[in-house]
């Protein structure tokens, strides 16, 4: 008997079922990667193992015992813990107190914290690499360290097993080794792991076993590299793998004048310098990346621009300055802003969020651009009438650049349009960036810490550290001066 | 409770001083009248506090807090007219009287999720108001109950009772929000579902605090009711009146246990000095909460805090 055995799980939504009939186990001292492209089911299951989702059929094993459909506080006390998709601390507590209460026991009469929780708190920090962050506020901390409070909380509860949706989403190579490192040492400690995450190469690297799954059926199962060679997992998730560094670089100059010109940009949080004297131009009717790790300031940067953040300098577009001027006029002028955040409307369908993206548009020209939109995410096209907020990780992806796209912008700026993306999707995007590229329609400013995905398709590189342009040029040049070193 | 522990002594050492810097203004030649006052601000503050228990830390907004204090004024008045009891235990029924429909009323209410909470409590005070005027013949109706007994008749002695019963609710009720409890109610309030996954039974601790908020507005509403010498559906089971703690407890601050104290009494003395308006006054309250929070969005308690850090 394994420790976990789930066994002809499965969940249905309305119409459409997210997991279907899937067994799988994981053993202590074991990784099972789960593998599939947006929307396959993986988070569902995870959520099914959790008692987030009640199951409408299967069993789910935990030492024996049948755990399907319990509440989710039992569950976590039979030793199981999850890291969820996206970080959600508490803010108005501190980093400390946030794991703090992953350590107390589900008791009302416990009102004291005793120095054996406080010790494991300031442990699970430490493991994490968040020592000598504890009185600082989750607002303080990069997004990586965000990542690494979440996995300190579920290490404080001593977890025999550990769900990790997309652990590695957002944060650069350097900082999903030191993860990875982690989460192999969780194994040698004994404690059975499932891993979900789109950085194929180091799912690979790391897991015992992959389980690949499609509309949520389970398509393949064994070894990391036999699941990847499988014929159906290459065709509906990994897509071409194009790994080519500048595959479409072209060596062409733009003759017209920058869309948009950002000169000597500053922005301070308080005492501590964001952006310093940031200059960019952006190729008009081109695609230009800006680059760095978590951190670097590109979500600064693009904020700034959209006017969301005060900052000192000049912006022009279209050779008019819009520095002071207020975000939805800035908005109204062709400038659209897709927020790493998403800031999608939950509570409102995907046809909502889309028609609200197109609201300025006359009706015929909305459903012109309805059938583009639609036409290059089909999903969002199957999926009209459900909640925004119940779309699976990457399908939300797609939602927000979708509804940027539906403001008809003539710059869209797009903070780091790979997150939480499948292989696959990658191909969709690139493809759709070539063909907007195409269309001649508009201008892209991206933002990515996926150097390879951005040079593949920017006609010029800007690379930010710590707040100033460390380089920029064309793109083959950044792959050859810069690329070797970084990528 | 994760800070040191100063920063849990200096408010609570605070609280100590003005306490009892309060408690001297009998003799200073505070006026009969403006004693009265305060000592209905001070029950008001009780009301306050316990119902941002609920809503500034377990994120639950309770329309019924009257539902909890009608039910602690009620029993204890209806003990003493029937000449059941002592004022003591009277007041004392009272608190546990609305503790018991407190957790019959929120047990099934707390597990629905949504605006159902909210709905359900305010049906209470209607459904309760409306079974007081039905059964008048031994409710006394919309006149009320007299109660035979006082358990203090100098002014003074009054405004002292009020003035403990508020010190020490808000001693308890601040121990307790910093206290683990108070971070696993916070954490339920910001993100249920993250809290479950850490282990956590959330109906067990809403339903808990929503135990402790109905202990306080019983037992202060048993004693106001002695102080006021009746119990009547206007004063103490009336929905209007919950909207006035609500804004009392936001007007203060909410999340600040202290705040609603500020709030209520500014609310008490607010609406004293409005009296001239008349039926206008309650309209003019209800502005000048508005103005406070357009200005205030951490409402009075933000205010002195802003005051204390030099820029
Ligand atoms: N509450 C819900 N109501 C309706 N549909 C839902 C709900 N939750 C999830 N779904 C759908 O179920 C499918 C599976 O979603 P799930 O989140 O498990 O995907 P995933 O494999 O984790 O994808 P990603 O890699 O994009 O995170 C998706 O198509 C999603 O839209
Ligand atoms: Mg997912």
């Amino acid at each position: 008997m394994k420790f976990l055995e789930a066994r002809q799980l499965t969940k249905r939504f309305g119409g459409l079922t997210a997991v279907d009939k899937v067994d799988f186990d994981v053993d202590k001292g074991e990784i099972l990667g789960l593998i599939g492209p947006n929307g396959s089911g993986k988070s569902t299951t995870m959520s099914l193992v959790m008692g987030l989702h009640k199951p409408d059929a299967g069993s789910i094993h935990l030492n024996g015992v049948d755990i399907a459909g319990w509440a989710p506080n039992r569950i976590a006390g039979m030793g199981v813990s999850m890291v969820f998709q996206h970080s959600r601390p508490l803010q108005q507590q501190t980093v400390l107190q946030n794991v703090l209460l992953a350590c107390l026991p589900n008791k009302v009469t416990h009102l004291r914290v005793t120095d054996a929780q406080r010790d494991r708190a300031l442990e699970s920090l430490r493991l994490v690499g968040l020592g000598g962050m504890e009185e600082k506020f989750p607002s303080e901390l990069p997004f990586a360290g965000l990542r690494r409070l979440e996995v300190a909380k579920a290490l404080a509860r001593d977890p025999d097993l550990l769900l990790l949706d997309e652990p590695f989403a957002g944060l650069s190579a350097g900082e999903v080794r030191e993860f990875s490192d982690l989460i192999r040492n969780l194994r040698s400690a004994g404690r059975a792991l499932i891993l979900v995450d789109h950085n194929v190469k180091s799912v690979a690297a790391l897991v015992d076993r992959a389980v690949a799954m499609s509309s949520g059926q389970k398509i393949a199962e064994g070894s990391p590299r036999e699941v990847l060679a499988n014929a159906d997992v290459r065709r509906v998730y990994l897509g071409s793998q194009s790994e080519t560094v500048g595959a479409n670089v072209r060596k062409r100059k733009s003759e017209a004048s920058p869309v948009l010109i950002v000169k000597n940009l500053n922005v301070t949080y308080g005492k501590a310098q964001a952006l310093s004297n940031i200059s960019i131009d952006v190729v008009d009717r081109g695609v230009t990346a800006v680059v760095g790790l978590n951190g670097a300031g590109k979500t600064s940067l693009f904020n700034a621009i959209a006017g969301l953040l005060p900052s000192r300098g000049e912006i022009a577009f279209r050779q008019q300055s819009i520095a002071g001027t207020p975000a939805h006029e800035i908005a109204r002028s062709g400038i659209v802003l897709c927020p790493e955040s998403r800031e999608l409307f939950g509570d409102m369908s995907v046809h909502e969020n889309l028609q609200l993206g197109g609201m300025h548009l006359s009706s015929a020209d909305k459903r012109e651009r309805l059938d583009f939109v639609e036409q290059i995410f089909p999903r969002l096209g199957e999926r009209r009438g459900q909640y925004a907020r119940t779309l699976s990780g990457g399908e939300q992806q797609q939602l927000a650049i979708g509804r940027a796209l539906m403001m008809k912008p003539k710059l869209l700026l797009i903070d780091e349009p790979t997150l939480g993306l499948a292989p696959i999707v990658m191909d969709i995007i690139s493809e759709s960036i070539e063909t907007l590229r195409k269309s001649g329609e508009l201008s892209l400013l991206l933002a990515e810490q996926n150097m390879v995905f951005a040079s593949r398709h920017a006609d010029s590189v800007y690379l930010i550290e710590h707040g100033a342009i460390e380089w920029s040029g064309p793109a083959d040049q950044f792959v050859e001066q810069v690329g070797g070193k970084i990528l | 409770m994760a800070g040191n522990t100063f920063s849990i002594r200096r408010p609570l050492i605070g609280l100590a001083i003005v306490s009892l810097a309060t408690a001297v203004l009998p003799y200073v030649g505070l006026q009969e009248y403006s004693l009265s006052i305060l000592t209905l601000g001070l029950f008001f503050a009780v009301y306050a506090m316990s119902w941002d228990l609920l809503f500034g830390y377990a994120g639950e907004a309770n329309f019924g807090a009257t539902f909890l204090i009608g039910t602690g004024a009620y029993t204890a008045a209806l003990m003493s007219s029937n000449g059941v009891a002592t004022p003591l235990i009277c007041v004392a029924a009272g608190a546990a009287g609305a503790v018991v429909a407190g957790a019959v009323l929120a047990f099934p209410a707390l597990r629905l999720r949504g605006p159902y909470f909210g709905l359900v409590t305010l049906v209470a005070v209607l459904i309760m108001r409306q079974l007081i005027i039905l059964f008048s013949d031994k409710t006394g109706g919309e006149i009320g109950v007299a109660v035979p007994d006082v358990i203090a008749i100098e002014a003074a002695t009054n405004f002292h009772i009020a003035l403990g019963l508020a010190a020490v609710t808000a001693l308890v009720l601040y121990l307790l929000v910093k206290s683990p409890f108070g971070l696993i109610l916070e954490a339920i309030g910001q993100d249920s579902v993250n809290a479950q996954v850490l282990g956590f039974n959330i109906v067990k601790y809403k339903l808990t605090a929503f135990c402790i908020s109905a202990f306080f507005s019983g037992l202060a509403g048993g004693l106001m009711t002695f102080y006021l010498g009746t119990a009547s559906t206007n004063v103490f089971v009336d929905a209007s009146v919950g909207v006035q703690i609500i804004i009392a407890a936001i007007v203060g601050g909410r999340r600040t246990v202290f705040g609603p104290i500020l709030g209520a009494l500014f609310m008490a003395i607010a609406s004293e000095y409005l009296r001239p308006l008349g039926s206008l006054s309650e309209l003019a309250v209800a502005l000048i909460a508005l103005i406070v929070l357009f200005f205030l969005p951490g409402g009075l308690l933000g205010l002195v805090r802003l005051a204390r850090r030099p820029s």
